[in-house]
């Protein structure tokens, strides 16, 4: 007891000084490094980190706002047992999946075309760069207006386009009319979007290789696909997995092209994960259930995030 | 010398099958990117009788600007919005940068104790859907009545994008040789001197490049905005032309006209500075 209290003295006697220290002679450089990450750690804390707290605390309760009678009683994995159970879930998840990977296969092997095009000199070549990049910088939700617009179902550009090449012989509602057509849609506006960051990655990749290397392996008498086998593919491999890893995860959670083009319909056959989850949320006001959702979502793409780790430290 | 060997051999066998393959991909590719556009800016200026003209026209007879007129000038909320949209950008491009400068100094060249390790979670929290958090920060927003106003998005926005710029300008700060600063110190320069008068200096670029990225991104937010806003004094823009919907009757042209209008500065704005914004989506990826 009596030790205790002497070490507690001597503590409180210790920062007692340090402030004094602090007071005379200013932060010493290491102290100041901990000042300055204060604030962002702050903001991060509670903008991101608290929130996601909340999140998981809400999905092992029941919270529906628009019965506040109900209070929040907690109902442990009920929330993700039904979820798991309900088939518009699960077909979220699948529509997310299935969209996610024929993005991101779609983007790396076109964008690996362009960079590889863009790689070699031409003239009006950063003419070509600087027009690919424009889409990328254009609002998910803009993006979303005007290729509805080209959709349409009866004034629709890309009606007339088909249509006078003989593809198909009425005008179709792209985005209405089946399943398979809304989703091809969105996959192609989504590729119109984001395939251009691809291509960039990848490009600034390319030119990183030394040119020597392709000069000696002519010089072993290389073709021009060995070259690309044996050179350009694993050069490049990391930059591609990085940026697999951002494209990945964004097509993952993507929420702002589906919620304007689509809705999810016609009927749910468009609803990715993140826009059931939204809908859950912010449609139903089911708090429990929506937070449910989104932390499936979370550890899916968490483990996504550091399965990619890990194969790019293998690299 | 690899470049001239490169023309040598383009100019040598111009007509390879590969070569012809190339041009006909290249032109699709460029029509493919381009059209969209085009065909927006086209939409914009046609007036209405021309508009839902089948075949379509290629190019309207007269230019017809009165749907310019009618966005900015008789629709009260777009010009708020915009306006909404530049406050909001900037607020949180000056508070994201100038933490995210602080907090990277402290990493990279402080070299605080965990240093690493935040730049782990950080990186992870970063890969977090947004969705996975809006839901509690709704109710925070609502409790403290925050709710439908321009500070909860740039506070939400800081957040979200911090990850992003400590990432990136954590890894330029440790390319930056020490030697300078360190002889700054030796001058009797307070670390906070030679942040300000060595290190910022030296990184302009990359700190420029990361505002521009981060001003994007935040223009063109859209999750947070659709939620957290309720009234025109707070929508940004993105919502803004989402709510261009009547409940009737689409008005493509002046959604294609409101479109043209916020499309135009950005897309200008990034072919200028391509540079930079090149060299700010590839280095994360090429550093990683």
């Amino acid at each position: 007891m009596k030790i205790r209290r002497k070490d507690k003295v001597r503590k409180s006697a210790s920062i007692f000084e340090k402030v004094n220290r602090i007071r005379r002679e200013g932060l010493t450089r290491k102290q100041l490094g901990y000042v300055l990450v204060i604030p962002t750690l702050a903001v991060i804390a509670c903008i991101a980190i608290f929130p996601f707290i909340i999140t998981a605390n809400y999905s092992f309760h029941t919270i529906k706002l628009n019965v506040p009678q109900l209070g929040r009683p907690y109902v442990g994995f009920e929330n993700y047992i039904r979820l798991l159970g309900s088939s518009r879930f699960i077909d979220s998840f699948k529509i997310t999946l299935f969209f996610a990977s024929i993005v991101v296969v779609a983007q790396l092997l076109f964008g690996l075309a362009i960079a590889l095009v863009l790689n070699k000199e031409f003239k009006g070549r950063g003419a070509i760069r600087a027009t690919i990049l424009a889409p990328w910088a254009i609002a998910l939700i803009i993006v979303a207006q005007f290729w509805k617009w080209m959709y349409n179902g009866v004034f629709g550009i890309i009606n007339f386009f088909f249509l006078s090449l003989g593809i198909i012989d009425k005008p179709v509602d792209w985005l209405g009319e089946s399943a398979s057509l809304a989703i091809s849609s969105v996959i192609v506006t989504e590729l119109w979007r984001n395939t251009p960051f691809m291509a960039i990655v990848i490009l600034a990749g390319l030119q990183s290789i030394p040119g020597e290397l392709y000069e000696a392996a002519k010089i072993d008498g290389a073709g021009v696909f060995q070259k690309f086998r044996r050179i350009t593919i694993p050069l490049l491999k990391p930059a591609i997995l990085v940026a697999l890893l951002f494209r990945s995860i964004d097509a993952f959670r993507a929420f702002d092209l589906l919620y304007a083009l689509t809705r999810g319909g016609p009927g749910n056959s468009t609803e990715l994960a993140s826009l059931y989850a939204y809908k859950l949320l912010f449609g139903y006001l089911d708090f429990g259930r929506g937070s449910a959702a989104t932390i499936m979502m979370a550890i899916f793409t968490t483990a996504l995030c550091l399965a990619y780790l890990k194969l790019i430290r293998i690299e | 010398m690899h470049r001239t060997t490169s023309l040598k051999r383009i100019l040598s066998n111009k007509f390879t099958p590969l070569h012809i393959v190339t041009y006909v991909f290249t032109g699709i590719f460029v029509f493919f990117f381009i059209f969209p556009l085009y065909w927006q800016i086209v939409t914009a200026m046609k007036p209405p009788q021309e508009i839902y003209k089948i075949p379509p026209l290629w190019f309207p007879t007269t230019p017809y600007l009165e749907r310019f007129y009618n966005v900015l000038i008789k629709r009260e909320g777009f010009l708020l919005n915009i306006r909404n949209s530049f406050i909001v950008s900037s607020c949180t491009t000056f508070l994201c940068l100038s933490l995210s400068v602080l907090s990277s100094y402290a990493i990279a060249r402080i070299r605080i104790r965990g240093g690493e390790m935040m730049l782990i979670i950080i990186l992870v929290l970063s890969m977090l859907p947004g969705v996975a958090i809006i839901g509690p920060l709704y109710l925070i927003w609502k409790q403290i009545q925050l709710i439908n106003t321009m500070f909860c998005l740039v506070i939400t926005y800081v957040a979200f994008f911090l990850p992003f710029s400590i990432w990136f300008l954590a890894s330029f700060f440790k390319t930056i040789p020490p030697d300078l600063e360190e002889a700054a110190i030796l001058d009797g320069c307070t670390p906070l001197q030679a942040l300000v008068k060595i290190i910022i200096p030296l990184a302009a670029p990359a700190i420029f490049t990361i505002a521009m990225l981060v001003y994007i991104f935040s223009w063109n937010e859209f999750l947070f905005a659709l939620t957290f806003t309720r009234s025109d004094s707070a929508r940004t823009i993105p919502v803004g032309i989402y709510m261009f919907h009547g409940l009737h009757e689409i008005p493509w042209g002046d959604i294609a006209a409101a479109c043209t209008i916020v499309t135009i500065p950005i897309v200008v704005l990034v072919i200028i500075f391509q540079k930079y914004v090149i060299q700010g989506l590839t280095a994360g990826a090429l550093k990683g």
